[in-house]
């Protein structure tokens, strides 16, 4: 009985259906695979199984899933594709709490290089024409940083989550081919310098380079960002901030021509 | 330096949705709601209206040129959106798609709705307040028309109420949660009492004594 339970185990399958695309130019087609269930499965081991034997439901050897993934836990960003309808991250996608079939595609609010490998850069050029650092580079001594409160800190500690993953892209509507929108995330990382002590000698320059074209006045508010964010970033509350930055910002600007 | 006529545009068009556009709209649910009172009171609530020196200016400056470019912007700003509802159920993405739709609706409904009690007035020789009462209570006696009224009503005002929960997170006043979420709550209570005046005035002009009263009158 007991070695019955075993066999019935051992052929329990996950259904997987994937959104596939070869190259950055081809076109997307589905395709499905059914692979062994092992307990504790995430999509990273699902697609891991289908590496080591890529033969898709129709029983043809196919080219395995291609994806990018490097932590494992979350903390990377890489992983990020589209999994039953949620942008999220794969290596914490656990098969036991999927509906199934499970259908994963890529982030297409970003290029997509081949299956659910995607170009983030636009997120790296966003950091860039925000200004989302802070300059203190050089080799003479700068002395010691200025002290912060506790408070301060907790609150920039939730901003400094992010991993630059996509996820609040993909579901913002206002992201998208039409739209110049450099999306949340830039507007949470502002705000995280801007509130750094060091960071805020350079506030103005950020709130200026936030409100150029494409920036924050594209938000519409839909709270999207914040609801998917897997770090739990308090995105919206990050936006608001910087519309009273930018609102103080504007006045200021206008009254000192 | 960066351009910022984007950033520009976009707050000029959030602000006319408030002043002078909002502003305008309350005002005229105001006017309108003295029918209730009967056909006298909205008479003489005209009268008071048509008595502001430069009324034509004031429309053109105050209420047309603002409406239009928060009309027009406002379209483009809806046909650059992908909504996503079907994906991310939540109640501000439905808002946020519902802001969309009713601003659409408020468009077509304030152009069907100028035709109809203002352009084709000038048509007519100078009307006095009891012309304009009785083609008003002439045009709401239709119940067909009643009920589309009443429709775009309560559309617009969604419209400007959502509006102004987004306009208070838009120039960065209702920041964390907790605030935003007292004015939803502060919204969704003006919604009701701002759609009742608005029903109410409909009722008024739509009720056949209402008619019988402007006659009477004159
Ligand atoms: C009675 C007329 C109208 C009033 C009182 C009004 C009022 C408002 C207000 C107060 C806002 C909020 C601004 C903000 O989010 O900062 C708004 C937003 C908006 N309005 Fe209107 N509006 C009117 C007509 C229209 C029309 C005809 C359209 C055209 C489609 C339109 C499209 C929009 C859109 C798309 C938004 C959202 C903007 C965003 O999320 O950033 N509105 N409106
Ligand atoms: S692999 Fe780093 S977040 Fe998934």
């Amino acid at each position: 009985m007991s070695e019955q339970t075993a066999v019935v185990e051992q052929q329990k399958t996950v259904h997987l259906i994937f959104t596939r695309q070869d190259g950055p130019d081809s076109k997307p087609y589905k395709e499905e695979f059914h692979v062994p269930y092992r307990k504790n499965m995430n999509i990273i081991s699902a697609m891991m199984e289908i590496q080591r034997n890529p033969v898709n439901s129709k029983g043809e050897t196919v080219a395995p899933i291609q994806w990018e993934s490097n932590c494992l836990e979350e903390v990377c960003g890489a992983c990020s594709m589209v999994i039953n309808g949620k942008p999220r991250q794969a290596c914490t996608a656990l098969v036991d709490k999927l509906q199934q079939p499970i259908r994963i595609g890529p982030m297409n609010t970003f290029p997509v290089v081949r299956d659910l490998v995607v170009n983030r850069g636009r997120m790296f050029d966003a950091l860039k024409k925000v200004k989302a650092w802070i300059p203190v580079d050089g080799t003479h001594d700068l002395g010691p940083a200025p002290r912060q409160s506790a408070i301060e800190q907790q609150w920039r500690y939730e901003l400094s989550k992010c991993m630059t993953c996509g996820v609040c892209l993909e579901a913002c509507p206002n992201v998208n081919d039409n739209s110049a929108f450099i999306g949340p995330f830039a507007v949470g990382q502002v705000t995280l310098f801007n509130a750094h002590p060091t960071g805020a000698l350079n506030k103005e320059e950020r709130t200026d380079a936030l409100i150029s074209d494409g920036g924050l006045q594209q938000c519409g508010n839909s709270q999207n960002c914040v609801q998917a964010c897997p770090k739990g970033i308090p995105l919206t509350t990050a936006i608001a901030t910087m519309n009273r930055e930018a609102t103080k910002h504007m006045f200021k600007k206008w009254l000192s021509f | 330096m960066s351009n910022q006529t984007d950033f520009l545009n976009r707050r000029l068009h959030s602000l006319l949705g408030v002043i002078p556009v909002g502003f305008f709209l309350l005002e005229h649910f105001y006017t309108n709601y003295h029918a209730t009172q009967g056909a006298d009171a909205f008479v003489e609530a005209v009268n008071f209206l048509w008595a502001i020196p430069l009324l034509p200016v004031l429309e053109i400056f105050f209420i047309f040129i603002p409406l239009m470019y928060h009309a027009f912007y406002g379209l483009y700003i809806v046909f650059r959106a992908k909504n996503n509802v079907s994906q991310f159920g939540t109640f501000r993405n439905y808002m946020f798609v519902i802001q969309r739709i009713t601003g659409v609706i408020t468009l077509i409904f304030i152009i069907w709705h100028v035709w109809q009690t203002r352009i084709q007035l000038l048509f007519d020789s100078t009307p006095t307040a009891h012309e304009l009462a009785m083609d008003t209570a002439s045009i709401l006696s239709n119940d067909v028309t009643a009920i589309l009224y009443g429709i775009a009503v309560i559309s617009t005002v969604f419209h400007f109420c959502n509006g102004m929960w987004s306009f208070l997170v838009s120039w960065g006043i209702t920041i964390g949660p907790r605030a935003q979420l007292v004015s939803t709550w502060v919204w969704i209570v003006a919604f009701v009492v701002i759609s009742y005046f608005g029903i109410s005035s409909i009722l008024a002009f739509n009720d056949p004594n209402f008619a019988i009263n402007v006659t009477a009158l004159q």
